[in-house]
């Protein structure tokens, strides 16, 4: 029954999304509601679970003393901080000027600015050492990536038009702007619609493998 | 580690004593910035030429070209040219067929990392909004779509024209707040808002609300806007939203997330699009407001160049190194 049951809710709940899709008339159209209803509930829940085995882990990193340990202590002090001040702050722990906000704007934004910024640190030194034209192949993407890079700036266009602007005879074609704008719609979007199709196929076939209960890895175990 | 140690600290001492000197913001005047230009491109040759000569830079030193390619461009007062691409022409095209008192839905789909991209987008959008008297209704898929949102309306509202016309909360906008569940918000959206949000972000009740008055579902809205980072975002959207209750979108992505986002434009599916900080900054310039986008540009323009110019060093290192590595066995052989 352990496994029976959640086989059933599966198919249940599958079958009734794909009905409703195509019938949205009562009882689907209620079905749906309901499905769609208790999801939510069950993705907030995950939230708190979440938070609390975030918590659980790093609890057990610092009382064991594993190593790097103390990064694990920043999190449970940030997290306790962060929520004291939030309930501290009642019902309007939200809005502008309070305590929560103050983290979110000073700590929070910073933090993650800092982090994210670190991407392009990496980009620029995994181009320089990696971005190589061993192959046609790797010539192609690279006279792309340099073709939407530089038409993806207004440098790319004021560069080309100062040899426009000096007299030679550069067609508004080649501008990079241009280039990259069909790069972009025609190779890209083509590229991407057939992973995409390859994607939705994949899905179909896999959701109609675990709603028939063929795939059951979801319930754990083989 | 005592080496570490001693950065951070020359790093704190440098920044202390920035701040108690200067007072004043830095600004470089336009000679000044070009002169500094042209040093970045003469170093950029120079290290061009050390290549071909053998000596390889490490990555130190593309770190310290892209830091700052990035950080003075900020003290510039130079501008730049911006062209306006056909997908941002597009969403202003779409966004100009509504009318004053049209309900427009914004979802922030996205967190703090995302937001130099999507900020500035969120803050033209709400300038539009309030400027054409759209009646605005902020929501989020990701927890920290709101917060963000408060941060842009107070952007907009510190416009003097928005300023002026008096906005108020509940009446012009309101911010629905987020919703655990994905797209799956989405499609109970499709049959009822308030199921999905029976409180705003502050916790006043849906039906208080006078901007939601006879609003209850997508059929009630007349455009909307999703501001995305990845996952729920435009995709999610298009899919449910779009597919299947017809509303009509408009969406703004980072850079890295657009082109995804293409074959959706093409197809008519999203009426358009705004790609990273330079649809910021497009945005920006068709709707008439000088924010982030466009101030940010010189920037962003400056890295594309020296990554543009490090890849080419690169692979002048790589072909050189080649060529050495197979004259030294020919002569092995010789020998």
């Amino acid at each position: 029954m352990r496994r029976e049951i959640p086989m059933f809710i599966t198919a249940v709940v599958g079958v009734v999304f794909v009905i409703q899709y195509f019938i949205p008339h009562w009882p689907f159209n209620q079905m749906n509601a309901w499905f769609s209803d208790w999801f939510s509930i069950i993705s907030a829940c995950a939230i708190w679970l979440g938070a609390l085995n975030l918590m659980k882990i790093s609890a057990n990193k610092v009382y064991r003393k594993k190593k790097e340990w103390g990064y694990s202590a920043v999190i449970i002090a940030c997290f306790a901080i962060t929520v004291f001040i939030g309930f501290k702050g009642g019902e309007s722990f939200r809005e502008a000027g309070t305590g929560f906000d103050w983290i979110y704007r000073f700590a929070y934004i910073p933090l993650s600015a800092t982090m994210f910024a670190l991407l392009a640190f990496f980009v620029a030194s995994a181009s320089y050492r990696a971005f190589r034209a061993r192959n046609f192949e790797a010539t192609l993407l690279l006279l792309a990536a340099f073709f939407v890079m530089f038409g993806r700036v207004p440098v790319g266009d004021a560069v080309v038009g100062w040899f426009q602007n000096i007299g030679l005879p550069v067609p508004d074609a080649i501008m990079p702007s241009n280039i990259a704008t069909w790069i972009m719609n025609v190779i890209n979007a083509a590229g991407q619609r057939a992973i995409m199709i390859g994607i939705a196929l994949g899905i179909v076939s896999t959701s109609l493998r675990i709603i028939l209960g063929i795939e059951r890895a979801h319930l754990g175990g083989d | 580690m005592k080496k570490e140690w001693l950065v951070y600290l020359g790093i704190l001492i440098v920044s202390l004593i920035l701040f108690f000197v200067v007072t004043e913001p830095i600004t470089f005047s336009p000679t000044v910035s070009f002169i500094i230009i042209g040093l970045i491109l003469l170093a950029i040759v120079y290290i061009f030429v050390r290549t071909i000569q053998g000596n390889y830079v490490g990555r130190q030193t593309v770190f310290l070209f892209v830091g700052i390619s990035v950080i003075l461009p900020f003290f510039m007062t130079i501008t730049q040219p911006i062209k306006l691409s056909p997908e941002v022409g597009s969403l202003y095209t779409a966004l100009g067929e509504l009318q004053p008192g049209s309900k427009v839905l914004i979802s922030f789909d996205y967190d703090p990392p995302s937001a130099p991209e999507l900020q500035p987008m969120a803050e033209t959008f709400f300038y539009y909004c309030f400027k054409n008297d759209l009646k605005v209704l902020i929501m989020g898929l990701w927890p920290q779509g709101p917060q963000q949102a408060d941060l842009a309306i107070q952007k907009a509202l510190e416009q003097p024209d928005i300023a002026a016309k008096n906005i108020e909360y509940g009446v012009d906008y309101i911010n629905l707040g987020f919703q655990a569940g994905n797209e799956f918000v989405i499609q109970r959206m499709g049959s009822s808002f308030k199921s999905m949000f029976p409180t705003d972000f502050y916790g006043t009740p849906y039906d208080s609300l006078p901007l939601v008055d006879g609003i209850s579902n997508f059929s009630n809205i007349d455009f909307s806007m999703n501001l995305s980072a990845g996952y729920p975002g435009t995709i999610e959207w298009v899919q449910v939203a779009v597919d299947r209750y017809g509303v009509k979108l408009g969406a703004g992505n980072t850079a890295v997330q657009a082109p995804q986002v293409y074959p959706y434009l093409n197809s008519g599916q999203i009426k358009g699009l705004l790609g990273g900080l330079n649809g910021a900054a497009e945005f920006e310039k068709v709707v008439g407001v000088i924010g982030k986008g466009t101030k940010f540009m010189v920037s962003q323009s400056a890295a594309h160049v020296i990554v543009i110019a490090f890849i080419i060093i690169g692979n002048a290192a790589f072909f050189l190194g080649d060529k050495r590595k197979k004259s030294k066995a020919a002569e092995k052989k010789e020998a």
